[in-house]
């Protein structure tokens, strides 16, 4: 069981099965599915409520998704810490500035790789919004619960994304 | 099952942290927190990420579906539409290329170290969840609600018994999974 947890990689199947059975547990115990854009955006909400605490309260989308700390926020917060640990333990933690493979396509320069990045993060911020969902809301979640909604969320991602990623790659 | 503890805001709290490590150390050990893995399933040369996906929704589909017939969970499902769905999911998909992390990966990035999910990704996601709440009276008056879907679920929409829709997606995603390496994927 120790060697396991030390391993720097395991099989997709079994890294796939154990989400499968926090899925369980997150219905179970909090009543939730996973997901994680949510916390992204009470996130964005509490940095601006600091600056700006009245605009903040006016705004329609944070009375519903209210600009706090709850379960999927500390979620997302959880995920940074076992990804840290995971990676600690099997001694794969490495600060890293640009992917490999960005890197041997696109070279070294460190500005062009954090503006696609963050260009890509408004945008994936944006859309995630806008579908009601991320990868894990939908595409693990919504997917079990044989959601539609999620189902065609998920197509849209990955039609979206392999087109895209295509073309930036045969630039 | 355990209502008594939903409602408990302090204990659910702890519950999120427990998970989401859970959830990390799975997605790390997957290597699906990696850009190289990312970008290499949307090339299509490296079909990690849909491995992982399915083996969740395999076994995540199982359990929620069976605690949900023992009347153990309730299940969080809403109708969706043209304008939310395709449109969001599109948006999100060219995200999805440029940045190559999703917004539990990008978290899950972090925690191996990498500085561009940190500097440009989280950032990205904040910005744009930012935009969306601040637009978000426009986009769902005159965009959300286009060609709203009649239906929440797939068996609602087939009219198929949802235990037989269950059975037949999961041998549908073990075919998959099956004939993934026979091309050698």
């Amino acid at each position: 069981m120790l060697e396991l947890l030390l391993e720097p990689r395991w099989s997709p199947y079994l890294a796939g099965a154990g989400i499968g059975l926090l899925l369980w547990c997150s219905f179970l115990f909090s009543n939730k599915p996973l997901g994680c854009s949510t916390a992204f955006s009470r996130t964005s909400g509490m940095i601006e409520s600091a600056f700006n605490p009245e605009k903040v309260k006016n705004l329609e989308y944070y009375t519903i998704f209210p600009p706090v700390i709850e379960w999927q926020w500390m979620m997302v917060v959880g995920i940074i810490i076992g990804s840290f640990l995971s990676s600690y333990i099997s001694g794969t933690f490495q600060i890293i500035f640009i992917p490999h493979t960005f890197y041997t396509f696109f070279g070294d320069n460190l500005l062009f790789r954090f503006l696609t990045a963050l260009i890509g993060g408004i945008l994936m911020g944006l859309g995630a919004r806008w579908a009601w969902g991320c990868t894990s809301g939908h595409g693990i979640s919504g997917l079990a619960q044989l959601s539609l909604a999620s189902m065609v969320s998920v197509i849209g991602f990955f039609i979206a994304g392999i087109v895209t990623a295509i073309l930036l790659y045969s630039l | 099952m355990f209502e008594q503890y939903h409602t408990n805001s302090l204990l659910q709290k702890f519950f999120g942290l427990f998970i989401g490590i859970g959830f990390g150390f799975c997605l790390q050990k997957g290597g699906v927190t990696s850009y190289d893995i990312i970008i290499g399933q949307l090339l299509l040369t490296d079909f990690t990420v849909v491995k992982v996906m399915i083996s969740a929704v395999v076994v995540g589909m199982i359990g929620i579906h069976l605690m949900k017939t023992l009347g153990w969970i309730e299940f969080h499902t809403f109708p969706g539409s043209i304008g939310s769905n395709v449109i969001g999911g599109l948006l999100f998909g060219i995200g999805f290329a440029l940045l190559g992390y999703c917004p539990g990966t990008v978290a899950g990035a972090i925690g191996q170290g990498q500085m561009d999910a940190l500097i440009g990704g989280a950032v990205g996601i904040l910005i744009g969840t930012g935009i969306f709440a601040h637009f978000y009276p426009i986009i769902n008056s005159k965009v959300l609600t286009i060609g709203t879907f009649p239906v929440e679920t797939i068996p609602e929409l087939i009219q198929i018994p949802r235990w037989i829709v269950v059975i037949i997606m999961i041998l549908l995603m073990i075919a998959v999974l099956q004939y993934l390496p026979v091309f050698g994927l």
